[in-house]
């Protein structure tokens, strides 16, 4: 009897959290499914998941792009973007943490206070100065305000994590690389560097993710069709004066989650360690 | 060894003085990308933007000043800057709550040694991906439009439908909908604190006889506290900031009704190029999610239970 009711209980369980999470992914099947839908079926048959008919020609179609400017120009420009920002965020985030909390310099703690104060800034405040920065420079309509903001951190949440990570490094093997005669650099590069993998593939992971998906930042800086990132070619299907055309749209809105889900399914454990990392231990 | 150290130790103190000055030099060659970020685009550029927000400026002629005429302005002669902050607030005092309720509510669920566990994890994190993508956005609008799968869905079950996202009294609420569906971050957190409660205390209750509700209360609630401060404040931040989805899925409306604070500046600084009073918006942000940050900090003493041993 006791046995019975723990399997039903089991059965329960894995049963609603099934119903759920197929209602939490449901968006993204739906999108998936109207990619594929003939132009017609889309809203005739708005919920259903399955097309009557797989109709690949949306993909094709989509990809395209406005004028002569084709998805392939929008795929390029975010790859390259984001790219850059990666590695700038790798950069600046393991050499800054590193100076934090291994460094024993003067003004180390107020400037320490400091970052921690600009992690919980709101992006808008330093947007309006920044732009105005950024336009005396020259630099709107570039790449730059997307990417030189990577390499001299900055997102202070990617020092924070990495700090986190390294004060968990113990302390003898500095010590002992320092009796060795090893110099300060020699112990960030040989010692401490190679130990922070885990942590640099969260911090890039995710700095993959915010500029992927980063709509803001190239909409306020990029003017010209020719440098759009995807999330602002997308956007371009939805722009009241182009022709509606849903069934492209879907298909290039399923396109442009593709890079995100792969990397997803195969780095979730360091997103997962990532996201916990900050707020559990620190 | 120790003599050694010893030995260093005594070396040190020696030269103490010039072995700090080689100290700051490497610490500060390593903090400087940040340092230089730091001075050049945030603190240099605010101190800018606080004189442009007592100016008249357009980026094309040199800024004007007209002293407190942006504020005053803004405070009684605005109807739109009143309306983003009503806005604003119900964004956030509607989603934040929601969605760490929801998150703990799932991790909860999560928080078992049942087989298959990853793996739904990582189904319900999926939403948090995507959620915040133009892509998404597009979706979104879609889905909750008058001919969307939504209302096909509600049809199904005879509950009236509307276009949601047209919807003065809706539009709002499917954008909150919209950000509670991306719970999977907080779902995360809350999931890794509920592991490090020690399961003794459960059973120590539970042989006290407490009921599970008691127990949520008593035990789960408390021990989570660090955690939950953690998520509110940065969900509210968040919250602050929020553009896309209105930018993309109303544009504000209808009638301002989705119109964000983030949406608001965007139009006055990016539309009207009307910069002078952008800064001034953008600094009126900056106070009011430093107040709210600093009630929730100042309010934690009561509520967020530390352990004394453990912590950092």
């Amino acid at each position: 009897m006791m046995k019975k009711n723990k399997s039903l209980r089991t059965l329960v369980y894995h049963g609603s959290i099934w119903l759920l999470g197929l209602l939490m992914i449901y968006p993204i099947l739906w999108t998936i499914a109207s990619s594929l839908k003939a132009e017609n079926e889309i809203f005739r048959n708005a919920a259903s998941l399955i097309p009557s008919e797989w109709n690949w020609e949306n993909y094709a179609r989509g990809w395209e792009g406005f004028g002569n400017l084709s998805f392939t120009t929008f795929f390029l420009n975010s790859t390259f973007v984001t790219t850059m920002v990666v590695i700038g965020t790798i950069f600046s985030s393991t050499l800054v943490a590193f100076g934090f909390a291994r460094v024993n310099f003067r003004f180390r703690t107020p400037l320490f206070v400091c970052m921690i104060v600009t992690l919980m800034l709101p992006q808008q405040v330093t947007l309006i100065p920044q732009y105005i920065l950024f336009h005396n420079l020259g630099w709107v309509n570039t790449y730059l305000p997307l990417i030189v903001p990577a390499f001299i951190g900055g997102i202070p949440f990617f020092i924070f994590l990495m700090i986190q990570f390294i004060r968990g490094i113990p302390r003898e093997l500095d010590e002992a690389a320092y009796m060795d005669g090893a110099s300060t650099f020699a112990i960030f590069w040989r010692i401490i560097l190679p130990l922070t993998t885990p942590a640099i593939a969260t911090v890039a992971i995710f700095s993959f993710y915010w500029t992927w998906d980063d709509f803001m930042t190239p909409l306020v800086y990029l003017n010209d069709t020719k440098l759009y990132t995807v999330a602002l070619g997308l956007q371009m299907f939805s722009d009241p004066s182009s022709v509606s055309a849903w069934g492209p749209m879907f298909a290039m809105s399923v396109a442009s989650i593709v890079p995100q889900l792969l990397v997803f399914l195969f780095f979730q454990k360091y997103l997962v360690e990532g996201i916990t990392a900050g707020s559990v231990k620190g | 060894m120790a003599e050694q150290i010893h030995e260093l130790n005594q070396k040190k103190h020696t030269s103490k003085m010039r072995s700090q000055l080689r100290l700051d030099l490497i610490g500060f060659a390593f903090i400087a990308p940040w340092l230089i970020g730091f001075l050049g685009f945030i603190i240099g550029p605010m101190i800018a933007s606080l004189y442009f927000s007592f100016t008249n400026y357009d980026l094309l002629s040199a800024p004007s000043w007209i002293g407190l005429d942006n504020y005053i302005n803004m405070f009684t002669n605005d109807d739109r800057f009143w309306k983003a902050i009503r806005v604003t607030l119900i964004f956030v005092f509607g989603s934040v709550p929601l969605k760490l309720a929801f998150a703990l509510f799932v991790a909860m669920l999560f928080n078992t040694k049942r087989r298959g566990v990853g793996v739904y994890r990582t189904l319900y994190y999926v939403p948090s991906i995507l959620g915040g993508s133009v892509a998404i956005a597009v979706v979104w609008k879609q889905l909750f439009g008058s001919d969307g799968a939504v209302n096909d869905i509600l049809a199904i079950f005879g509950i009236p439908t509307t276009s949601w996202v047209t919807s003065p009294d809706f539009a709002l609420s499917t954008l909150i909908l919209l950000v509670i569906w991306q719970f999977g971050s907080p779902m995360l957190i809350f999931l890794a604190g509920l592991k490090a409660i020690p399961f003794e205390l459960y059973e120590a209750a539970s042989v006290d006889g407490a009921n599970p509700f008691l127990q949520f209360i008593k035990i789960t609630l408390p021990m989570l506290s660090p955690v939950i401060f953690f998520n509110l404040v940065m969900q509210t931040i968040q919250g602050f900031m929020a553009f896309t989805q209105s930018f993309l899925i109303t544009n504000g409306g209808p009638m301002d009704n989705t119109l964000f604070y983030a949406v608001y500046l965007y139009e006055k600084a990016f539309a009207h190029f009307d910069m002078g009073y952008a800064s001034a918006l953008a600094w009126i942000l900056l106070i009011i999610c430093g107040l709210f940050t600093a009630f929730i900090f100042r309010t934690a003493k009561s509520w967020v239970h530390y352990e004394s041993e453990g912590g950092n």
